[in-house]
């Protein structure tokens, strides 16, 4: 790059976007203000941030809220979607571009040169090499010499003149384009990204059980069409132990094409469901606060002698226990039920904790009975005379939260992500390796000269021409 | 359940590595055989006690769990993340004990380890085996946390190789790259002193510990409520700084005579960069971002976590290209290393310590 008053100014921005200067400066400014845009919450109310700025500097109200409209203004309370910062990431872009076609020239004539033979001056020189001298005429060694090489996994080519030969050997040439691999990489996971911003959606369906939809929302509440319908038929979670600590949640969900249930798969966290490139993730879940005392009761009633069925009632409904006169009736529910000190009942959540059902018998065996009976808990299920009532399930007060999602750009960033992880590899853990092993006469006995270069872990290579340098010979160590 | 088996191990672990930093040290000043062939014991003995120790958690956590031994990795907080960073650290520590045949860097090391250990027992944060939530409940959890902590540790040998490189190679006191080594080893020791003064007056103070790391740090110092005690502790650190300054040539002294030339140092501050920044990309940013997708839908919402990982990721990028600039060689590359590891920090703990304090309505 030499520096001239006759360049254009394509010229000059060429070489300023093939710098790697101005990567650095990139570096540093995407860096410095990713920072800040961690420590203001993004799209947050403006409240927090005012609180963030007035814990940060001490100031009063007043001047944070001046403090907040100047970064307002200036795009940081959405910071990543603003335009000076997408800039940022496209200069990143045209730098990765543009050095890389700079280069590539230079790196491509590296990888498809092919190592020619050298002269012992040169051999000499390199940075790796040994010297071996064995009792025996040049030619008697040749099969020798060429075997060795093998042995430490290179196909040798070979030049000879008059007495003396040469035998030389590369392996990883490619490996040079490994850092190509991975600026690439990064170009296609960007590409992923801006396709998926493009043709994708982000959105959420809050999808109480029985429910049944064709759309989902974005996060301003705007409908986004669904082309197919989904039905929430049940959701459940699951705790641990006693605690209200969720182990698993999961919605059982049919999707509906054209009318016909054409998918069904319970859902979970960690293990989504994807009909026609839309994504439904289990995200969260929640009461239907409106419609907490009109769910349905499913129970399985067990009598005495053992019969059992399956009834579906609700809050206020009647119902008989099977092979007896005895008669029932729910008459009080609670989401999650707990008892005070003095053993009275309260609710303590307004989600479906520990859901508890009311229930009231007459004919019971003589004497009235009547408890709460508690999904979580067993032991509350049996009666006195015997006969049981399970609390299976409190069904449609309950709505699954699903992440919906179309992403028709994630394969492309999972591609790029495993060129990444390829191109990585390939540059640090690989390299482009050289030998040269030089045979001449020296006093009656053959001079072995062995020279090698790596661009890359020397170290490494440097054991493997030791090892042949042993199995050529009892030889001294030259040069070093 | 802290009072199991696990914690017996852990214990054992702690004093061997504390033990080992002052055998270290000894052999530093002493310069007896003997002496460090006991030093390479006892840590070698620390670290088998600690890897029993987290094979010991980790069946207790599948005891607990109850989902499969790939789900029940010891690695879902901070106390057993810190853990494995503790164990990762030794290990590499090990490695390049054997590989180098060079002790001195023990006395380095070995320091970080206890220092970590008992930053662990002083912050009194939870030990308890917690049981995962349903977001945690994923293989990419294991490839995630334990590549990030192993890249982790790699960039924690490159920052005290960084370190000691700068401090090697500058003399002069008003040179940049002395002032940046001294400003970030006086950084250093004051945090650390800062927090142990929080230690020793928290107790008083607050009842909960989980208070004490989100809303108490600097209480007993910098963010004191008396503006007499905040302005000595200010005052304090700049005398810190200042004696670190005049009397840095001390310290060079000590690592010159450890017969580790400057060469050999850059060359491992590289090479661990150069292993720590594929492994971090992969199991940090990548596996990170697969199991973001596979969790909630999104390979990357620009939380603050995450956020951080990329501006660690940008400073080892800064590294190794700052390597192929003209007259970057050498000491401000080396500083380049040194900030990286403060990204990683900031990566791990400050998120969740300051950003997180932040961002909560409950404190102050
Ligand atoms: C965050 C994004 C980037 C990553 C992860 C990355 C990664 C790498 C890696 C791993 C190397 C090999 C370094 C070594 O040999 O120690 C490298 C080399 C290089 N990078 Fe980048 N790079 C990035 C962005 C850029 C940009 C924007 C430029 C534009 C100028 C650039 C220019 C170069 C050059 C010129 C080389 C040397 C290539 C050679 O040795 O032939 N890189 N990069």
């Amino acid at each position: 790059m030499e520096k001239g008053k006759n360049k254009s100014v394509i010229d000059l921005l060429w070489d300023l976007f093939a710098s790697v200067k101005l990567a650095v400066v990139i570096f540093s400014l995407i860096s410095v203000t990713s920072m800040v845009g961690t420590v203001l919450e993004q799209n947050a109310e403006p409240e927090k941030n005012i609180r963030v700025l007035i814990k940060m500097f001490g100031v009063g109200h007043e001047t944070a809220h001046s403090i907040y409209g100047i970064l307002d203004s200036l795009g940081f309370m959405n910071m990543y979607h603003s335009w000076w910062f997408i800039t940022f990431l496209l200069l990143f872009a045209a730098n990765l571009i543009i050095c890389s076609l700079d280069r590539l020239p230079r790196i491509w004539k590296l990888v498809r040169e092919h190592i020619r033979p050298l002269s012992q001056e040169h051999i000499e020189k390199m940075s790796i090499r040994r010297s071996v001298s064995v009792k025996n005429k040049p030619s008697g060694i040749k099969e020798d010499v060429s075997s060795s090489i093998s042995k430490i996994g290179f196909k040798p080519a070979e030049s000879s003149s008059g007495n003396s030969f040469q035998f030389y050997a590369e392996k990883g040439n490619f490996t040079r384009l490994g850092v190509y691999i991975t600026h690439l990489s990064i170009l296609v996971i960007l590409a992923g990204a801006i396709i998926g911003l493009k043709f994708g959606f982000n959105g959420f369906l809050n999808l109480p059980e029985g429910q049944i939809s064709p759309v989902a929302y974005k996060d301003r509440g705007s409908e986004v069409p669904l082309g197919f319908e989904v039905r929430c038929d049940n959701f459940d979670v699951e705790y641990y132990g006693e605690s209200d600590m969720p182990k698993a949640y999961r919605s059982w969900l049919t999707v509906l094409d054209g009318g016909k249930e054409v998918l069904k798969k319970v859902i979970s966290v960690n293990n989504p469901l994807t009909y026609k490139g839309i994504t439904f993730y289990q995200a969260s879940f929640g009461p239907v606060r409106e419609n907490m005392k009109g769910g349905i009761l499913v129970l399985r009633l067990v009598s005495s002698d053992g019969k059992s069925t399956q009834i579906n009632t609700n809050i206020g409904g009647n119902f008989s226990m099977p092979g007896s006169s005895a008669e029932a009736r729910v008459t009080n529910f609670s989401p999650a039920l707990s008892f005070d000190q003095s053993g009275r009942p309260f609710t303590y959540d307004a989600n479906l904790v520990n859901p508890a059902a009311y229930i009231e018998f007459s004919n019971l065996g003589g004497k009235p009975y009547s408890g709460w009976i508690l999904k979580r808990y067993p032991q509350t299920w049996r009666l006195p005379d015997g006969s049981s009532v399970e609390f299976l399930d409190y069904w449609g007060v309950e709505y699954t939260g699903l992440q919906v999602r179309k992403d028709p750009g994630v394969l492309i960033v999972y591609l790029g992500c495993i060129l990444m992880a390829t191109g990585l590899y390939i540059t640090f853990f690989m390299s482009h390796k050289r030998l040269w092993v030089n045979v001449t006469e020296e006093k009656g006995a053959a001079k072995i000269l062995i020279g090698a270069s790596a661009n890359r872990n020397r170290a490494a290579f440097e054991r493997d021409i030791e090892k042949l340098a042993g199995l050529l010979g009892e030889g001294h160590k030259g040069g070093k | 359940m802290s009072g199991s088996a696990s914690s017996v191990f852990f214990g054992l672990s702690t004093i061997a590595y504390i033990l080992a930093m002052v055998l270290y040290i000894g052999y530093l000043a002493f310069r007896k055989n003997q002496v460090g062939v006991v030093a390479t014991t006892v840590t070698v003995a620390g670290f088998i006690s600690q890897t029993l120790a987290i094979l010991l958690r980790w069946k207790e956590f599948y005891e607990v769990g109850q989902m499969g031994w790939l789900r029940a990795v010891p690695l879902t907080n901070l106390y057993e993340s810190l853990v494995f960073f503790v164990w990762c650290l030794i290990l590499a520590y090990l490695v390049i004990e054997f590989r180098y045949k060079n002790r001195s860097f023990g006395a380095f090391i070995t320091p970080v380890a206890g220092l970590v250990l008992a930053f662990i027992d002083i912050s009194g944060m939870s030990k308890d085996i917690q049981p995962l939530v349903p977001a945690l409940q994923s293989n990419w959890l294991l490839a995630h946390v334990m590549m990030s902590f192993i890249a982790y540790s790699m960039f924690a040998v490159s920052f005290s190789t960084g370190l000691m490189y700068l401090i090697v190679k500058t003399d002069n006191r008003n040179q940049p790259a002395y002032l940046f080594w001294t400003i970030m080893l006086g950084i250093f020791a004051i945090v650390l002193c800062a927090m142990g003064l929080d230690y020793l007056t928290f107790k008083v103070a607050v009842k909960s510990q989980e208070e004490l790391i989100k809303g108490y740090l600097f209480k007993a110092s910098f963010r004191n409520s008396s503006s007499a005690i905040a302005l000595l502790s200010f005052a304090a650190s700049a005398a810190i700084i200042f004696v670190i300054w005049r009397f840095g040539g001390v310290l060079k002294k000590i690592i010159t005579s450890l017969n580790i030339s400057a060469e050999t140092l850059d060359e491992i501050t590289y090479k661990s960069i150069a292993m720590g920044f594929p492994i971090f990309t992969l199991g940090g940013l990548i596996f990170g971002a697969i199991w973001a997708d596979q969790a909630w839908g999104k390979y990357w919402t620009w939380d603050p976590k995450e956020t951080w990982s990329l501006i660690t990721w940008f400073f080892y990028a800064f590294y190794l290209h700052s390597r192929l600039m003209r007259g970057w060689k050498g000491k401000r590359v080396a500083m380049v290393a040194v900030l990286g590891f403060v990204a990683v920090i900031f990566t791990y703990l400050g998120v969740n310590l300051l950003l997180s304090g932040l961002h909560s309505y409950g404190s102050q």
